[in-house]
């Protein structure tokens, strides 16, 4: 007899459930889904302004729903973790060399928390 | 059974093996080259180097000095010619791997950087951070892709040579994921099997340091040179025996008693330096006999710490600081907590002295030859001899690269002129070590463990032949041994699977264990004299009118190996007093 | 000093058996191996090899975390078997072979497929201005060296290629963590001029850009060498050069 290696099968829609390190990356994906509906009620809500004052007067007042705040709320929430995830992994992808040393991994995550927040601060500013 | 053809057949596939292959590849790009190895090359025990490679660089360096270490840190039993080679081509060989892309650590302005280490009287030693092997290994492997004419067989075990018409043509292997037998009909074959220490019960080594390389050449008729030259590092992890690089003492660590006392310096290497301030080739960067002999007396003396594991000495790390131990001996601290539970930046670490390195091995000349003509050997299977009675530390990494270079080249000049050998006969040789494997296969499960017999033998090692020997201890492990290769003929397996077999392996590999223990034992029973890292008590000293020769062993299939001596050459220094002092410095 | 901080206890393991002699389908072996504290798990199968069962086969050699060769999942996670304590471990140990790679025997996995992709990716200086060896080496200034130190650490052990489901869910087609990085190790070389034919292996569909950033290489590599980090920034390299050539014609090499 000779050699017969044994493959095992992956299951394509459960792997994700083994370990919890796969189900952090597949709630980091998932949390992209609401960010992209989101992004897509904007453009709906650009359209209806195009439209003239009374779609959009009508696209507001769907937005005040409880079912649509809701949804708000937990986007906001996702969008928040999303955003975390992948600053928080930044430095790996963009590593800055000093010398001999790495800037810390805090440092450069750090250096996208400050931007982030003085843009929103900015844009908070200039919508109200 | 399946044949394979090559110009030459490569016998392992680390440090020696891999720079010969690369040899051959850049010299010729038609040859054909089989490497063949029972494990994948990145595995071979190459990298678990720490420390270092030895090869002059810097300015205040001459050759000179480079060789009046080697000579007389292996107590005159070099062979001058071959250190004389050796030292001149090592430093072409580390700047060859350079270009390669060997991660060397560098000064400032960017050339490589030296380290001081253990018996070399200036710094000399090449080192990629604590890896200095594991980047060799990488390294090298890596070169060997690009060359498409370097056919590798990993996962093939060797088993037998075959010689006809006086010459080697090849060799015989078990492809381990099948468990067949295949054969490799050569021109030449180069062996680089690697070291041997796995026949002592306590050990630095791999798994895979079994002597195989040896026993392949041994049985076939050459010479086993100064087996009885054992080198013992002076620290070892009590429990394990893993090895904490002699770069814990060239970075300022200290040996200490269990009163607490640098007690070195009562043997021949002191005065005491400066706690944080070690000085070269003295105290703690004495050479590693020296070392290893200082500790066993103090353990004689019972100024020993006892531990679990057996009596050891303190390895104090502790003034170095957290910052250096993690910047410089990162490993270290790492296998310390591991395997030991001890940090040593907070508590001393108790070592011992454990098996390393076989300073002997297959006798071959310069160019690197055996005695059988297409048999050629190189790296720790070898002796040239460079090593002498005690190799430096730092000088073996760079003896892979000379000598695995040398026999690659010689190979390839050796070839050139070979007619094609008799297919008929290497077939009938090959059928011949397959039936002998069958049997082996086959036998009924008999009364003797692989597992029970390779404790008998490493445990006889441990006795009788350890850092100093008696007639009385070598005469009793002869005899053992003797017995255990007697018994080893009952010896059966459980495992009649033919896929990757590794209850086969074990038993073909205990094979080659007892015949090298055997080479081992009866050499150091025939030197009646005390010279490096071999130490009689009842022949303490050196005797240069007898024994300023080599050991040669030859096999026996039946019988202990018959001793014969041949003479050391000597070009330019004539034997002297080995002085590890620090006074006059 | 005594072991008292290292007792010994009786260790449960469950161990994945297949020899492809006999058995159709690999199956749990249950064995209690008496093991001290200070052991690590190859101490343990060392010990079952040698006391209680000749017949199972794995892979080991160095015992001390650098060969690369006795990785395996334990408790479902890659490990190396040198490196992980038995003393960390409670109850049945469930020890496996490698995940994602085809089973030859026991604990013993097939590893011709990762041995390809290192070849595959060309991991050798291909000198950017070669020289001769009286011309000495060539220059690195320590800086230079800290830029791809990390990636060449690579002991080959596989175990990230055990961790990416990628690597599991394309059937093997994704050239995997330690290849990659190590293309990129010899990109980053201050020595090396290799970089465009490596990019036409690695920057591809079966390279980079396979690779969703899981992450999990860098979490399970025992010698902290960051795969993950390298992968991003070959990604992140390759979209560069991506921009230069189609937006900056003129910029072309
Ligand atoms: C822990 C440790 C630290 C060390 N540190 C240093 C240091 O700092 N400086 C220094 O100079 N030296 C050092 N040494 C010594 C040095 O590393 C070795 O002497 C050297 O690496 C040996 O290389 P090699 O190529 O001869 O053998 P190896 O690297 O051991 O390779 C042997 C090869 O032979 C193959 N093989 C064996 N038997 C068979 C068979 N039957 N069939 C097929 N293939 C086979 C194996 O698969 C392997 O590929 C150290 C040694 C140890 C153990
Ligand atoms: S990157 Fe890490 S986990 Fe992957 S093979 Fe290399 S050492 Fe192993
Ligand atoms: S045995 Fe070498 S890495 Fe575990």
């Amino acid at each position: 007899m000779s050699r017969r290696p044994y493959v095992h099968e992956i299951s394509r829609t459960a792997w994700f459930f083994k370990r919890p390190r796969y189900m952090r990356y597949m709630a980091r994906e998932v949390t992209c889904i609401f960010i992209g509906i989101y992004t897509i009620i904007l453009l709906v809500g650009l359209a209806r302004l195009s439209e003239g004052q009374a779609q959009y007067e009508g696209f507001l007042a769907a937005l005040r729903q409880p079912l649509s705040i809701m949804f708000h709320v937990l986007a906001l929430a996702f969008s928040l973790y999303n955003s975390f995830t992948w600053f928080n992994v930044a430095p790996k992808a963009l590593p800055i060399q000093v010398g001999e040393q790495f800037m810390p991994d805090s440092v450069v995550s750090g250096a996208h928390y400050v931007v982030w927040i003085l843009l929103s601060i900015f844009i908070l500013y200039w919508a109200i | 059974m399946e044949t394979f053809k090559a110009d030459v057949a490569i016998i392992g596939a680390g440090g020696a093996g891999l720079r010969a292959a690369i040899a051959l590849a850049q010299a010729d790009s038609k040859i054909r080259i089989a490497l063949i190895s029972k494990v994948y090359p990145m595995r071979s025990h190459t990298c678990a180097a720490e420390g270092g490679a030895a090869g002059v660089v810097k300015p205040d360096d001459s050759y000179e000095q480079h060789f009046h270490d080697t000579v007389g840190g292996g107590d005159w039993l070099c062979d001058q010619d071959a250190v004389e080679y050796f030292i001149h081509e090592a430093p072409k060989e580390l700047t060859q791997l350079e270009h390669w892309g060997c991660p060397w650590n560098r000064e400032p302005d960017g050339s490589v950087a030296v380290r001081p280490f253990g018996g070399m009287k200036i710094q000399r030693t090449w080192f990629a951070a604590d890896k200095s092997g594991f980047h060799i290994l990488h390294t090298l492997f890596q070169t060997t892709l690009q060359y498409p004419n370097i056919q590798r067989f990993d996962e093939y075990y060797a088993t037998d040579l075959l010689v006809d018409d006086g010459r080697c043509q090849g060799l015989t292997a078990i492809e381990m994921k099948t468990g067949q037998m295949r054969r490799f009909q050569a021109r030449a074959v180069i062996i680089a099997g690697g070291g041997a220490g796995r026949i002592f019960p306590f050990n630095t080594n791999g798994a895979i340091k079994t002597g195989d390389g040896m026993a392949l050449a041994y049985r076939a008729g050459v010479p086993l040179k100064d087996m009885e030259f054992v080198q013992f590092h002076p620290t070892g992890l009590p429990n394990t025996g893993t090895l904490l690089t002699e770069a814990c003492r060239s970075e300022g660590g200290v040996l200490l008693n269990k009163d607490n006392y640098r007690f070195l310096q009562d043997y021949g290497m002191g005065p005491e330096t400066p706690l944080g301030k070690p000085e070269l080739k003295t105290m703690e960067l004495g050479p590693r006999d020296r070392v290893s002999q200082s500790i066993w007396h103090e353990i004689q003396k019972g100024r020993a710490v006892k531990t679990t594991w057996g009596d050891c000495v303190w390895l104090d790390m502790r003034h170095l600081g957290e910052k250096k131990i993690n910047e410089r001996l990162p490993f270290v601290r790492d296998i310390c907590i591991s395997y030991l539970g001890i940090d040593p930046v907070a508590e001393m670490v108790p070592i011992r002295p454990v098996a390393h390195y076989m300073m002997g091995g297959i006798h071959t000349d310069l160019n690197a030859a055996t005695s059988i003509p297409g048999l050629f050997a190189a790296g720790e299977c070898a002796c040239v001899s460079i090593n002498g009675a005690n190799r430096l530390g730092s000088n073996s990494l760079v003896e892979i690269l000379v000598f695995g270079h040398r026999a690659g080249l010689s190979a390839l000049e050796y070839v050139r002129d070979q007619k094609p050998g008799n297919d008929a006969a290497l077939a009938s040789q090959g059928e011949a070590a397959q039936a002998k494997l069958r049997a082996l296969f086959m036998r009924d499960v008999g009364k003797e463990s692989i597992a029970g017999l390779r404790k008998e033998m490493t445990d006889t090692m441990g006795e009788g032949v350890g850092i100093y020997r008696t007639a009385h201890g070598l005469t009793e492990t002869c005899n053992k041994l003797a017995d255990l290769r007697r018994r080893y003929a009952d010896v059966a397996l459980h495992d009649k699977t033919n896929v990757y077999n590794t209850d086969l392996l074990s038993a073909l590999e205990l094979g080659s264990m007892l015949d090298c223990a055997e080479a081992v034992a009866v050499s150091g029973l025939e030197r009646k004299e005390s010279r490096g890292a071999h130490q009689r008590l009842d022949f303490t000293a050196r005797d240069d009118n007898k024994y300023l020769k080599h050991s040669m062993a030859y096999y026996s299939q039946t019988e202990r190996p018959r001793i014969e001596y041949r003479d050391v050459v000597i070009t330019t220094s004539p034997p002297g007093v080995r002085d590890y002092s620090g006074a006059k410095k | 000093m005594s072991d008292n901080r290292l007792g010994a206890r009786q260790v449960e393991l469950e161990v994945l058996r297949y020899n492809p002699d006999r058995d159709e389908t690999p199956s749990y072996q249950r064995y209690s191996v008496p093991c001290k504290n200070e052991w690590c798990m190859l101490d343990a199968l060392n010990y079952l090899k040698d006391h209680i069962d000749p017949t199972l086969a794995y892979r080991w050699s160095c015992h001390m975390q650098v060969c690369g060769s006795c990785g395996m999942m334990i408790n479902g996670e890659p490990k190396l078997a040198c490196k992980a304590m038995v003393r960390d471990y409670e109850g049945v140990i469930r020890l496996e072979p490698l995940a994602h790679f085809p089973i030859e025997r026991d604990l013993v996995s097939v590893a011709d497929d990762f041995m390809d992709k290192l070849k595959r990716v060309k991991p050798y200086l291909i000198p950017a201005k070669p020289k001769t060896l009286e011309e000495g080496e060539y220059k690195q200034t320590p800086a230079q060296m800290q830029r791809y130190r990390r990636f060449s650490m690579c002991i080959n052990c596989m175990l990230c290629y055990a961790a990416c489901p990628e690597y599991g869910l394309t059937k093997s087609k994704f050239i995997g963590p330690a290849a990659i990085t190590l293309a990129h190790r010899y990109n980053l070389d201050s020595r090396d001029g290799g970089r465009d034919e490596r990019q036409e292996e690695i920057a591809t569909n079966e390279g980079v850009w396979e690779c969703t950033f899981v992450g999990a290489c860098s979490d399970v590599c025992p010698k902290h060498v960051d795969p993950a980090s390298a992968l991003q920034q070959v990604k992140v390299a390759s979209t560069v050069d991506w921009y230069l050539e189609h937006f900056m014609s003129w910029n072309k090499k």
